[in-house]
């Protein structure tokens, strides 16, 4: 390579100052050239070229620009007396166009040729303009630097609405800039959660909410199609679903790509940044290179404080010294007012991980912190960065932290009180009797200890004789604390809890997702301090459940948090396949019925088909790429999902009844294929089974359903709680009706006593077993006015659950969970891979 | 599967949007295993040969929690990360190293070719 030597060059022609020319008068550059001039102040004779018209200033504070917190005078970081006094010549406004290696000179954009001994290319990054149509449109603005933030100042001038593009770091400081200044935001965000590179799902949730509050729009999982223009100017964005958002700006804050261009047409290696070694050194030995367009040991920054610590090393190795530098561990804040957001490490958790969680929901707090071989390698903090420092030190540090792992989440003071207090019982205990243990319900310290020394051995006793921890829970650590001191091992556990994610039981879960109004899953947990941040295998399904029943027509289902079966809306086979049950209402069918499941078993190739014990017909062995067709065809035919999968209502087992048979003393076969209609699709709890008999011989098994009817002259008994499956459970006679509506009704208002008040996995038998036959019938029989009000809310919720789900897959939605992702065929050719979608 | 080579050839498999936060997606590989890839709920993604050590359940069908699936079959608990069954159980499926760069997920090519099912538990 013929780049001069520039430790010849160092010894100066003649005495003269070596020459500097920085490409980028921005953070890093004049950063770099700071550290220089600390170092060796008359070493260098520098050039800055910088393509924006003015001096460097703090690009991180544009945000408070923005907001108006600041204005661009507070935010200058170098005035012209600071190159003036440091013989700096700035060319400003003026960006490079070139660079010879040759002859070791650059060029500008206005022609100024200037030549350097060593070169400094920092031209930090580039706005990510995702590639829709209308990205060009007038109204259209990245957020990078002060023209930017001009261009968004003149827009909210004249108010209107706004849609940013990302809800990354840098799109929600733009938004919360925006509706300070007075316009209606709408943040577009692709991922499902906000800021997920650095928030988990619960603190993004926390955040989406507080945005949501303040008067923003946050859709997430939306993808932009196309910037919709008016007369060359911007009117708005459609989504890919067809969404239609109306704006007069628009913020593209997606990403950032390394600003490379330059050093690549000078023939630099480039990757995805510009290669520097551990002296910031190209692969030209005379150029160096510092901040966002650099690539370090594979990675490529996008926050200052790696720039500040390569700025160090550059200066050191440019003024002959050595500071090698070995890449850095960064850490996010937001500068949103009002919001406290902290994230720091690998917090995806897993093997030999430990997760501690602590939840304040009175505060709004949520924090986690990731431990792993008693070192701390996360943290995800809201509400209360305090800490954020603190964690950060430990992580960077990798400090042991065994000694006050007990007391790391409650924070640095808690854990640094020394010895004693770093163990949370003893912390509890130095606290004084008028301490404040419950916030909700205003419960002291003494009242507690009193409560526990008058007989409460138990986190329910106390919760239930003095109300400590019973309402948002986030004082259930201390409570546990006071009766572990108070009584030792005389603790009894309280009635079960749902699962080891949380210290409530189904019940308490169930009561407060209504009182407090609780409507997503990552709500309940934060409102009720879960301990695990994003629960288990066993809480998931159940609070779904929960929020499912509580909330009809405005819970979102959450797909992932449903058992395998009730998301394919089909079961599970050993091998992996799936069977295939349509309707069949009453177990009545019709010859087209028929012939239509015989096609679709010789089409998708069944390898059995089987009456089934519920009066229907089975497929079994069907791909699961084959079901959305599958049920395309069934729905061609008039059939719908027989959610013999569900936890929900199965089948309607009738027999033949009085339209047919000698004995029989009603329309069996008739009232059964009513009660199905009214309530299929219905969610419950556990699976529900229905039969109706046209008499006492009860041929269709009522008896051993959740709820049967046998018929008799007089009118219809009805029967609850049997089951035949493990625990065979003959039913009980709940009452006798006389007409077929009186038995609809009294069947919907049972259903939803059951859905409402029943444990998540409890069938009607073992939950009758638990509250007793006497409880059933007061709650439906006692109040004239109860079985109407609750078959008014089962058929209100029924509004929204009848609607088939095999046609809406039929119809293509979720089609990726029937999709491979793509095929693999390392052979014959190595790098065939042909996509599936 | 630990000690599985970490260099080599990654290929592409596609964006990482093409699996939502919670979920996972197959790969079947000709002449090879159907390889399951997650995501989890913090963004973090893994790939395991899709049977379960216990009796082959497709693991890509349970339900993901922290870096952990419980199979949908008799739910034993496997890490995203070893690919070993948790807790009481015993058994270990490969892993597959995956790279995430630029939005886009890549897998290594060895790992894909050569990974084989578990033997299944007695
Ligand atoms: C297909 C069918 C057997 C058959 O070929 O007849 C069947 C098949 C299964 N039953 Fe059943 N049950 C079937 C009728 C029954 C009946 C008879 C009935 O409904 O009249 C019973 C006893 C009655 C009852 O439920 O009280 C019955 C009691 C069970 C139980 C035990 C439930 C209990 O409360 O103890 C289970 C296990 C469970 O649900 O946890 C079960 C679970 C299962 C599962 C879903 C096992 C599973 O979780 O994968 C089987 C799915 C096989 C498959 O891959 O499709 N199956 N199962 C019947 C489908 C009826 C339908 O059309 O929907
Ligand atoms: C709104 C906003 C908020 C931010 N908030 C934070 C935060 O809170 N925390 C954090 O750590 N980071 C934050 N960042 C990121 C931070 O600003 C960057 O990491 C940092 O500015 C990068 O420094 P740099 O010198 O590499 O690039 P820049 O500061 O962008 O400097 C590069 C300069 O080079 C100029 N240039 C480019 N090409 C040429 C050329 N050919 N000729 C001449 N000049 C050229 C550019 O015009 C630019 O002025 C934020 C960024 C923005 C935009
Ligand atoms: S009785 Fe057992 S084996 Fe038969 S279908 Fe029901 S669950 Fe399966
Ligand atoms: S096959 Fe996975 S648990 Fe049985």
């Amino acid at each position: 390579m013929n780049a001069p030597n520039p430790d010849m060059a160092a010894q100066g022609l003649n005495g003269a100052r070596e020459r500097l020319v920085v490409i980028g008068n921005g953070m890093a550059g004049c950063r770099a050239v700071e550290e220089i001039l600390a170092r060796d102040a008359t070493r260098y004779a520098i050039t800055i070229f910088g393509a924006e018209p003015r001096v460097n200033y703090n690009r991180i504070m544009l945000s408070p620009v923005l907001a108006g917190e600041k204005a661009f005078e507070d935010i200058i970081i170098n005035t012209q007396e600071w190159y003036d006094a440091n013989g700096i010549t700035l060319v400003s406004g003026d960006a490079v166009v070139s660079i010879d290696r040759a002859t070791c000179t650059v060029t500008s954009a206005s022609g100024r040729v200037e030549a350097y001994d060593r070169l400094l290319i920092a031209t930090g990054s580039e706005p990510f303009i995702i590639p829709v149509p209308g990205k060009d449109l007038e109204g259209v603005v990245a957020f990078r630097d002060l023209d930017d933030v001009d261009k968004m100042l003149a827009a909210a001038d004249k108010g209107g609405d706004a849609v940013v593009i990302g809800g990354g770091l840098l799109g929600l400081e733009a938004a919360h800039g925006l509706s300070l200044r007075g316009m209606k935001v709408t943040v577009i965000h692709l991922m499902p959660t906000l800021m997920e590179r650095q928030l988990d799902e619960a603190a993004g949730f926390l955040l989406k909410s507080e945005l949501e509050r303040r008067g923003q729009t946050i859709l997430t999982g939306a993808d932009t199609a196309e910037i919709i223009g008016e007369g060359g100017k911007v009117a708005g964005v459609r989504l890919k679903d067809g969404r239609e958002i109306a704006a007069s700006i628009v913020v593209m804050a997606v990403g950032i790509r390394p600003s490379t261009a330059l050093a690549k047409s000078a023939g630099l290696t480039v990757e995805r940044g510009i290669v520097v070694d551990d002296h910031m050194v190209t692969s030209d030995p005379a150029i160096l290179s510092v901040g966002e367009c650099v690539q370090h040991r594979g990675t490529c920054y996008g926050l200052v404080a790696p720039l500040w610590d390569m700025c160090r090393s550059l200066a050191e190795g440019a003024t002959g010294g050595e500071a090698p530098y070995s890449g850095s561990v960064t850490s996010t804040k937001l500068k949103v007012s009002g919001i406290d957001l902290f994230s720091a490490g690998d917090f995806s958790g897993g093997e030999g991980c430990e997760d501690i969680v602590m939840r304040d929901a009175a505060r709004g707090i949520y924090k986690r912190v990731v431990v792993k071989d008693n070192r701390l390698i996360g943290a995800v903090l809201y509400g209360d960065t305090a800490d954020g420092s603190w964690y950060f030190d430990l992580l960077k540090r990798e400090e042991d932290i065994s000694d006050i792992r007990e007391a790391l989440i409650f924070g640095q003071a808690f854990a640094q009180g020394g010895g004693a207090l770093a163990d949370p019982n003893a912390a509890v205990a130095a606290l004084s009797d008028d301490a404040e243990i419950c916030g909700c319900n205003g419960v002291t310290k003494g009242k507690v200890v009193d409560t526990i020394l008058g007989g409460a051995c138990s986190l329910d006793m106390v919760r239930s004789q003095c109300k400590a921890s019973a309402s948002c829970g986030s004082c259930t650590g201390l409570v546990e604390s006071l009766l572990a001191l108070t009584l030792g091992d005389e603790v009894k556990s309280g009635p079960k809890t749902m699962c080891k994610c949380t210290s409530f039981s189904h019940d308490d879960v169930r009561r407060q997702i209504v009182e407090k109004e609780l409507k997503a899953i990552p709500a309940v947990m934060q409102a009720l301090t879960w301990k695990t941040p994003d629960g288990c295998a066993s809480c998931r399904p159940a609070l779904n459940y929960y929020l499912l029943c509580a909330w009809p027509g405005e819970y979102v289902d959450d797909q992932k948090s449903r058992f395998v079966n009730e998301r394919m809306h089909a079961n599970i086979q050993k091998d992996g396949t799936y069977s295939v049950v349509p309707r069949m209402w009453g177990g009545v069918t019709t010859p087209n019925e028929l012939r239509a499941i015989a096609d679709a078993a010789d089409k998708y190739e069944a390898r059995l088909v089987k009456v089934t014990g519920g009066q229907r017909i089975d497929l079994f062995g069907i791909k699961k790429e084959d079901l959305p067709a599958i049920w395309a065809d069934l729905n061609a035919a008039g059939m719908v999902s027989g959610h013999a999968y569900g936890k929900s209502l199965r089948t309607v087992k009738t027999c033949v009844g009085s339209e047919w048979c000698r004995f029989g003393t009603q329309d069996s076969t008739g009232l059964g294929i009513k009660t199905e209609q009214m309530t299929w699709g219905s969610w419950m709890p556990h699976k529900f089974k229905i039969a109706v008999s046209g008499c006492p011989r009860n041929c269709a098994e009522a008896t051993i359903k959740d709820f049967g009817v046998i018929c008799v002259d007089s009118g219809y008994e009805l029967h609850v709680g049997g089951n035949g499956g493990i625990h065979l459970r003959g039913t009980d006679l709940l009452c006798k009706v006389e007409t077929e509506s009186q038995a609809l009704d009294m069947c919907a208002a049972f259903i939803q006593l059951y859905r409402e008040q029943a444990w998540y996995l409890e069938r009607t038998a073992p939950w009758i077993e638990r509250v007793g036959l006497d409880y059933v019938k007061a709650q439906l029989l006692d109040d004239p006015e109860a079985v109407s009000r609750l078959a008014a809310r089962f058929r209100y919720s029924q509004q929204f659950m009848q609607d088939d789900p095999w046609a809406r897959r039929a119809a293509g939605e979720d089609a990726e969970l029937h999709q491979h992702l793509a095929e693999f065929r390392p052979f014959p050719k190595p790098r065939l891979l042909e996509n599936a979608q | 599967m630990i000690g599985a080579p970490v260099t080599g050839e990654w290929i592409d498999i596609g964006p990482v949007t093409q699996i939502s936060p919670g979920n996972a997606r197959t790969l079947p590989v000709q002449g090879g295993e159907e390889i399951a890839i997650f995501h989890t709920m913090d963004n973090q993604f893994y790939a395991l040969v899709n049977k379960c050590p216990h009796k082959h359940g497709p693991l890509s069908q349970g339900i993901v929690h922290g870096t952990v699936v419980t199979c949908p079959l008799h739910s034993w608990n496997i890490s995203l990360k070893t690919g070993e069954a948790q807790g009481d159980d015993k058994g270990c499926v490969p892993t597959i190293p995956v790279r995430v760069d630029a939005g886009r997920i890549y897998l290594l090519r060895e790992a894909l070719v050569t990974a084989r099912a578990p033997e299944k538990a007695a």
